[in-house]
């Protein structure tokens, strides 16, 4: 069963071939069998998946199944869940069961779907190696010594050495994309407000959006198709309606004006990188789209800006942490200042505690305008000049990290090195686009990503060119050989 | 722009963070490497650019007042660290 | 040398919403500690502010009560600090765009009216409190207040003196009362007042050093604690020494204010747009739509009272002086009918002394403006005297029924008949012979005396009028 996509397995489960706790189990027992040496889970719930199983195929029984009813999936432990831990892959939470569930998993839950547990991340989400986590790195299914990318990389994990269909993940600064690009799978962040950030732990707000780790371009449409939807509760969601991103994966691809920033393959971008990248784009060129050559000139400056803006806001957003109301408190704290500067010490981990006070500077007295406000601006440079690309084509395309998946430990000791890995995606959450990353090819073991960005809310067009690719290529069927 | 391990130390109570005396040379070296990735935004002129605080063109939705809430308070304060007597318990706070 | 105060006021007052401002938590005052903090107040991770709509419409409200610009496009931020009672580690305020600002309060102190700039207004969320008492080493923090909405307002440095400071706070609490956006109750801190005092040498143009005052929580604290911090600034200056910029606390039971050391600490609060919250924009219609539900102001409706029921300054302005007042008075003229003199007589006197008295607020007064219009009826139609209404007042107040009702059970009908006042008049006179001669040999003032013993006799029931005349009469007969 574990070879199937969620489209297949869902097509299963619909003509009875297999039950919904058949299902469950099989994907457990692999948990079981292989997440020892992957460790991309921080969490398994077997009791309550076994009981949603149950619930799924009796809701099945009754005729009132909807498409996603009894499939199993595994949410990024950054969304909360009622009664099961959320830690957010640090030792601040490892204490934390949320008293209520996020938006994604009231809607993942509403569908059907089982939640097998919750997966392994960078702490707090900051991090591209998932080597952050107070949990301890996962490791990429492809190359055991190799990171999986992150900060989804425990989601990204767990769908490429299939011990689970698909996942969900949250994307900042090219969190879904850049880990399944080094796992070889398929992965999409939405626009910015697409799906609601409510229950889904913050990390940089104004960049923060959740989104689907999963084998295909359309099992990506299914999932999307729940987790997306306006959420009062989110004043930054959006009230556009939802289209069936189901509907549209076969529309032809002729005529599709596919661009390509002449910045995504300069300098730093690995030789094998661009040649599969561009053998991807060649494929499109097949499929009847037009390919026009483009501009992005301040792409540069994306990262410096991001890490301003992300730090800055993550300072804010991780300062409930206190030791007061929930989370890590440290031991007799002496007086209210060695409460909170002793709790925050122990419970994060360095990298959150060196984002938290590169952000914290930039804020401060004297430097917000020479950091914060200069980000901003450039954030609106880069936005702009993605408004005005997208009046010359359609999507656009490029590689979704400059390497494939690096050596666990490879860059630990070196922040900026690391930082430079989303070169070429963080520019998308600055701008709020939804882009998507599809497998293209290999290095050796290791999985090259193709990078789609589209125009706001154009989620339906990148998963439809990511399908239409994957009609014709099959990548994204390769399996890990101590996975398969 | 590099950053003294005493810029550090002020930046860290800032931020209510316990950083190691011994830690500290670390942090400065790390901060100041990143610092100088970020100052490559001086670049570009930025003169007259209205900042961009969201991505999206969007506005305040508001919410009609209503009470939707109900006392939860015993399961919110099943996950907190000390209390008594309904309250949060905190070293004695002098003002 | 000569010394001249100057005050800026920035005054927090709490929103009238059922809800608080960014959560459905209820924001009732005097609930069970922790009972009214949700998900949202409590900070916990991943829960999101959204923005209750009334703080909107309430801010526009003032805004355009005080001649302000409504900003059509407002920005909440967020300022960040540690503090228990505070448990996102920041507050979310509004900073670079407020939505009120430039708007203007006239005040009149010793008959000389001025006019104090009001700089903004902004929304902003509450804290909640740290209790001190119960736990020998600990605080315990209750963040049912945590989220409350305040309305924050920010004067001009126009005020000179305590007095105007205080005329200024007691001008803005009426108003913010009559426009029904905050109850004004200083007790429970839905009004509360931060005081930044400087003095400068008469006649120069820059501002000295200023210290902050906060919370000072009644009209008389805030006058005291100024009037205090004034001299504490001349008395420093004057020896050599130089003010500091720090915020004190007033302490009422010692009449001083002392440094906080606590805060002392300079404070980088590190504002930046909240990226939670999206900016709030107001369209014309919008604020069109609020002005037309604006209640009648103060100063229009004492000028209408004035004008409309020809009540004195004095009484127009007592009357107007609060909103319930306000609006009980007109509802007893709108019920009685008759002369809006005796109404005013009335709310002013008896019943604002037995208000007074139980120390309850017009709202909640036993007698209703109905039942007193009632017992002003009676009045007017002679059925009892003045004197006996204030017993029947009396009686309603008591909760004995309507004014009616109670002249009936009491047998309290006023005798209006010539002929039974004359048998009373007779039966005094016949006992009183040698007062009758002392009056017809000159002595006219006893007439006070007859009269007094005629009403005795009627157990105050006769007409005093008539008594008057009917003696007249019968004494010179």
């Amino acid at each position: 069963m574990h070879t199937k996509t969620l489209a297949e397995l869902a097509r299963g489960l619909a003509a009875g071939e297999f039950s919904s706790r058949e299902l469950t189990a099989a994907c457990l027992a692999r948990i079981d069998a292989h997440d020892g040496v992957l460790n991309s889970f921080i969490s398994v719930s077997a009791e309550r998946a076994l009981a949603q199983a149950d619930a799924a195929d009796a809701r099945r029984r009754a005729g009132a199944a909807g498409p996603l009813t009894g499939l199993p999936l595994a949410h990024k432990d950054i969304f909360c869940t009622r009664g099961v831990k959320t830690s957010c892959g640090s030792k601040m939470l490892d204490n934390f069961v949320a008293p209520y569930d996020a938006a994604v998993v009231e809607r993942c839950d509403a569908a059907g779907l089982v939640m097998l547990g919750k997966t392994n991340m960078d702490e707090f989400a900051m991090g591209s190696s998932n080597e952050s986590s107070y949990y301890g790195p996962v490791k990429n299914p492809w190359d055991l010594a190799a990171v999986p990318g992150g900060s989804s990389g425990g989601s990204a994990a767990a769908v490429a050495a299939r011990l689970v269909p698909v996942a969900t993940g949250t994307d900042t600064g090219g969190s879904i994309r850049q880990p399944a690009a080094m796992c070889g799978i398929t992965g999409i962040k939405p626009t910015y407000g697409r799906v609601s950030r409510y229950g889904m732990i913050a990390y940089a707000s104004s960049l923060d959006q959740g989104g689907v780790l999963a084998h295909s371009a359309e099992d990506c449409a299914l999932l999307l198709g729940v987790m997306a939807g306006f959420d009062v509760r989110d004043s930054t969601c959006a009230e556009a309606p939802v289209p069936d991103y189901t509907a549209t994966l076969n529309d032809s691809l002729a005529g599709l004006r596919i661009g390509l920033p002449r910045e995504y393959f300069g300098a730093g971008l690995d030789a094998d990188v661009a040649r599969a990248v561009e053998a991807a784009i060649d494929e499109y060129r097949r499929l009847g789209a037009e390919v026009v050559e483009l501009s992005l000139p301040n792409a540069e400056l994306a990262i410096p800006a991001y890490y301003v803006i992300a730090p800055s806001e993550a300072s804010s957003n991780l300062a409930r942490y206190d030791g007061v109301r929930f989370g890590h408190r440290c031991a007799e704290p002496r007086d209210l200042l060695d409460l909170y500067t002793r709790s925050r010490a122990e419970g994060f981990g360095t990298e959150v505690q060196r984002r938290i006070l590169v952000g914290t500077y930039a804020l401060s007295a004297g430097y917000y305008d020479a950091y914060y406000l200069k980000a901003q601006q450039i954030r609106r440079l880069i936005r702009d000049e993605f408004l005005q690309a997208f009046t010359q084509c359609d999507l656009i395309a490029g590689p979704t990290a400059p390497s494939v998946a690096f050596d666990l430990g490879e860059k630990a000791d070196d922040p900026v090195a690391l930082y430079l890995a989303d070169i070429y995606t963080v520019a998308v959450n600055l701008a709020g686009l939804p882009a998507l990353s599809l497998p293209c090819g290999f290095k050796g073991q290791r999985p090259i990503g193709l990078q789609l960005i589209g125009p706001a809310f154009a989620e339906g067009r990148l998963l439809n060119a990511a399908h239409a690719y994957q009609q014709v290529s099959d990548w994204h069927r390769r399996m890990p050989q101590a996975f398969a | 722009m590099s950053l003294e391990p005493s810029q550090v130390a002020k930046i860290a109570h800032l931020a209510r963070l316990a950083i190691d005396e011994s830690a500290a040379p670390a942090y400065a070296n790390n901060l100041s490497a990143i610092l100088e990735l970020v100052e490559q935004m001086n670049a570009i002129d930025t003169t007259g650019v209205e900042p961009l605080a969201h991505p999206l063109d969007m506005h305040q939705r508001l919410r009609a007042d209503a009470v939707t809430e109900t006392d939860r308070r015993d399961e919110f304060q099943a996950i907190a660290p000390a209390t008594a007597a309904g309250l949060y318990l905190v070293p004695k706070v002098i003002e | 040398m000569q010394w001249e105060a100057v005050i800026g006021l920035e005054v927090h007052t709490q929103l009238t919403t059922r809800s608080k401002i960014f959560s459905g938590a209820a924001t009732a005052y005097g609930a069970e500690p922790n009972t009214q903090a949700c998900a949202v107040d409590l900070g916990l991770p991943g829960v999101l502010p959204v923005l209750n709509a009334d703080v909107v419409r309430m801010a526009t409200m003032l805004g355009l009560a005080i001649d302000a610009r409504v900003a059509r496009r407002s920005v909440f931020a967020r300022k960040n600090y540690f503090y228990p009672d505070l448990p996102k580690g920041y507050q979310i305020s509004q900073y670079e765009l407020p939505i009120v600002a430039h708007g203007h309060l006239d005040i009149s102190v010793d008959g000389d009216s001025k006019r104090i700039g009001i700089t903004r207004a902004h929304l902003e969320e509450d804290a909640g409190k740290s209790l001190h008492e119960d736990f020998s080493s600990c605080s315990g923090i209750d963040l049912n207040r945590a989220g409350t909405p305040l309305l924050e307002i920010v004067s001009e440095p126009d005020l000179r003196s305590a007095k105007e400071a205080v005329a200024y706070l007691k001008k803005l609490h009426q108003l913010v009362v009559y426009l029904g956006i905050c109850d004004g109750n200083m007790q429970e801190g839905s009004f509360r007042c931060d005081a930044n005092v400087s003095v400068r040498p008469r006649g120069q143009a820059e501002f000295g050093t200023r210290a902050e005052i906060k919370n000072v929580n009644s009209f008389r604290f805030v006058e005291r604690a100024i009037d205090y911090e004034i001299e504490r600034q001349i008395e420093l200056l004057e020896g050599g020494g130089r003010v500091v910029q720090e915020t004190r606390l007033y302490d009422p039971d010692r009449d001083e204010t002392r440094s906080m050391r606590g805060k002392e600490e300079a404070n980088d609060y590190r504002y930046f747009p909240d990226p939670d919250l999206l900016p709030v924009l107001v369209s014309d219609e919008f604020v069109d739509g609020v002005r037309a539900t604006l209640p009648e102001l103060p100063a229009v409706k004492l000028a209408r009272f004035r004008a409309d029921f020809g009540l004195a300054e004095y009484d127009a302005e007592t009357l107007t002086a609060e909103r319930g007042t306000a609006d009980y008075f007109e509802a007893v003229v709108a019920a009685f009918g008759g002369e809006a003199k005796l109404c005013a007589n009335w709310v002013m006197g008896e019943l604002a002394a037995a208000l007074n008295r139980a120390g309850l607020d017009i709202a909640a007064s036993p007698v209703s403006a109905a039942q007193l219009a009632g017992l002003l009826r009676r009045i007017h139609d002679k059925t009892i005297s003045g004197k006996i209404a204030k017993d029947v007042f009396a009686a309603m107040w008591d909760g004995e029924g309507e004014a009616d009702a109670i002249i009936a059970a009491r047998g309290l009908v006023q005798v209006t008949d010539s002929a039974a006042i004359e048998a009373l008049i007779d039966e005094v006179l016949a006992a009183n012979g040698k007062q009758v001669e002392q009056y017809r040999g000159g002595q006219e003032k006893l007439l006070g005396f007859f009269v007094g013993q005629v009403m005795k006799v009627s157990k105050g029931k006769a007409n005093p009028q008539q008594v008057n005349d009917l003696l007249l009469a019968k004494l010179k007969g």
